[in-house]
């Protein structure tokens, strides 16, 4: 299991399980899911369109993720961008449509682009993801207190000098360099997967914003480590067991606050009473 | 009419066959989709599509017609993306991505079985890409008999829907039972997207369902007006790129068909870009804001 050939298998993942863990805590806060399963799952035109005309796809990937990105957040009303970010799901997955029926080269890698093909990480493949790992953490950290403020309480934000519009362009900007570069290498499925299951279940467990980044990242951490494992012994698709256990995290979280909110209500209720009362 | 219409497009049998499953897709989509923009569904509109293509590949893995699979599929994530959702649009969301991983998830699984027992590939390409045209007139029946299923909730249930979408709360106290009617609305969405994806493939579901709705909401605020928007808007836009799809095998020397889903979707998001324009936007919004929700708790009155 920790042969030469699994080495780069078990570095991307890493990598990959802590930038979803960083950046799905916000796609969580911010309900984000939507633009993030269209933007990395829609790329896949920009990678077809890049063979088609013979440049690197991972340029034809990134160029059409931050595309997306900016067009879902220019349209995008107050906040409100489902409608946005559907048609420009279809508009980028019709391209690839067209793209693909002019050439008959590329059919094969969509299922790699969806599915992923992680146990075959070449070591060329892993610059791109670190460099853009190291990018998209950088980002983060540089926009840390707004992101948060926005995300939270948008209101206080705005009066904080806070333009909510441009962090979220900033925010889906970082959405699409984090997930574009680690498709080719993890495939859509799985990127998306940990960035929604660990966080939410991390924010079922703390409230506290920077506790909760860390413990959504070890919960991806120890997902992706136990779904390569598990994918190694059974040989089943990877992206399986990273699907059914960000579920099963995402259950235990819920489970874990709606026992929490049923233990907690005479102690916070009391606590109410002497505050009133003091 | 030789500039428009190319050579036997009339006489073409699979071009009968795409306009008239093409027609019913896009009303029942329509239909549907109008409350699925009201009520901020989107994704999930978009996600059962998804879902329906795990139990359709389920159901492939185990011998069992992928029809079935697929409208099961859907029913089963559309019960449990309600069940487990939360009021909050944000929640809802994140519920609908936690199903959609776990389906995609299995999807993965079951293929890999299907693929490695049976060694049939293209099932998850066909299904994402499905084309129009390769519809047969066997699935026309199927189509119409899930397209009446599915019209016939929606016409039962409308009225406390369209009271339940614009406002819950104005609807619980109505005696509306929401959570009935939400998940009642969820199967509904769930059968006019799988049939729509079987039908015309994965693509053109979403496109259908979100694209002419959204843009008939921009138009007009009263329901009626927005259905009859919605559908025709729909039923122009799949027309009109069956055409295109048909007439594009003579625009090049190397006589390719373009696919139809390219030529729909454009349509589509160009008349939803119409709507941003200045002037069109100044000519819908003078209107009454405010119709569909006064309209609505009079629609529901005895």
């Amino acid at each position: 299991m920790f042969a030469g050939f699994m080495i780069n298998a078990w570095t991307v993942a890493t990598i990959v399980a802590v930038i979803a863990g960083v950046v799905g805590f916000f796609v969580v806060l911010r309900g984000s899911a939507f633009p993030a399963h269209a933007i990395p799952n829609g790329a896949f035109a920009g990678a077809a369109g890049a063979s088609l005309i013979g440049v690197n796809t991972l340029a034809g990937l990134g160029v059409f993720s931050v595309l997306a990105a900016l067009a879902i957040g220019a349209l995008g009303r107050r906040g409100r961008h489902d409608v946005v970010t559907a048609l420009a799901l279809v508009v980028m997955l019709a391209l690839g449509a067209l793209f693909l029926s002019q050439t008959t080269e590329y059919e094969p890698e969509i299922f790699s682009l969806l599915f992923g093909e992680i146990l075959g990480v070449a070591s060329n493949e892993l610059l791109p993801v670190v460099v853009l790992g190291v990018v998209c953490l950088g980002a983060v950290v540089f926009l840390y207190r707004p992101l948060v403020l926005s995300s939270v309480v948008p209101e206080v934000g705005e009066a904080r000098g806070v333009d909510n519009q441009r962090i979220e362009m900033a925010f889906l900007v970082v959405v699409a360099l984090a997930t574009a570069m680690t498709v080719p290498v993890v495939g859509a499925l799985l990127i998306f997967s940990l960035m929604i299951g660990p966080p939410a279940a991390a924010r079922s467990f703390t409230d506290r914003p920077p506790l909760a980044i860390l413990l959504s990242v070890g919960i991806a951490l120890a997902t992706v480590w136990a779904a390569i494992a598990l994918s190694f012994e059974t040989d089943w698709p990877i992206g399986f067991f990273v699907g059914a256990m960000s579920a099963a995290c995402y259950g235990l979280g819920r489970g874990w606050a709606a026992w929490r909110r049923n233990r907690a209500v005479p102690p916070e209720s009391e606590l109410g009473a002497v505050l009133v009362g003091a | 009419m030789r500039w428009v219409f190319e050579p036997g497009f009339f006489s073409s049998h699979p071009v009968h066959v795409a306009f008239v499953v093409g027609s019913i897709v896009a009303v029942v989509s329509a239909v549907v989709g109008v409350f699925t923009v009201m009520r901020g569904q989107s994704f999930a509109g978009h996600s059962l599509a998804d879902v329906s293509t795990a139990g359709g590949s389920g159901a492939f893995l185990v011998g069992v017609n992928p029809l079935f699979g697929f409208v099961a599929g859907g029913v089963a994530g559309a019960g449990a993306m309600e069940m487990i959702g939360v009021h909050r649009a944000r929640g809802r969301d994140l519920a609908t991505g936690v199903v959609l991983g776990a389906s995609i998830g299995l999807a993965a699984l079951f293929l890999y079985l299907g693929t490695t027992r049976s060694a049939t590939t293209g099932a998850s390409q066909q299904i994402l890409f499905g084309s129009i045209f390769s519809t047969t007139s066997s699935t026309l029946w199927i189509v119409a008999l899930f397209s009446s299923l599915c019209l016939g909730i929606m016409a039962t249930i409308h009225r406390p829907l369209l009271l339940s979408s614009v406002s819950t709360d104005i609807a619980a106290a109505r005696g509306v039972s929401v959570r009935v009617v939400g998940l009642l609305y969820m199967f509904a969405l769930a059968l006019a997207v799988g049939l729509s994806s079987l039908a015309i493939g994965a693509i053109l579901s979403t496109a259908l369902l979100i694209g002419p709705p959204a843009i008939a909401l921009r138009l007009t605020k009263r329901i009626g007006w927005t259905m009859v928007a919605a559908c025709s808007t729909g039923v122009v836009a799949t027309l009109l790129g069956v055409l295109l799809a048909y007439d594009s095998y003579y625009w090049s020397s190397s006589h390719a068909y373009w696919p139809v889903s390219f030529f729909i979707v454009v349509i589509i998001f160009a008349g939803y870009l119409c709507t941003e324009l200045p002037l069109v936007r100044a000519l819908t919004t003078s209107r009454t804001d405010t119709a569909m929700v006064s309209a609505a708790p009079a629609a529901v009155d005895p």
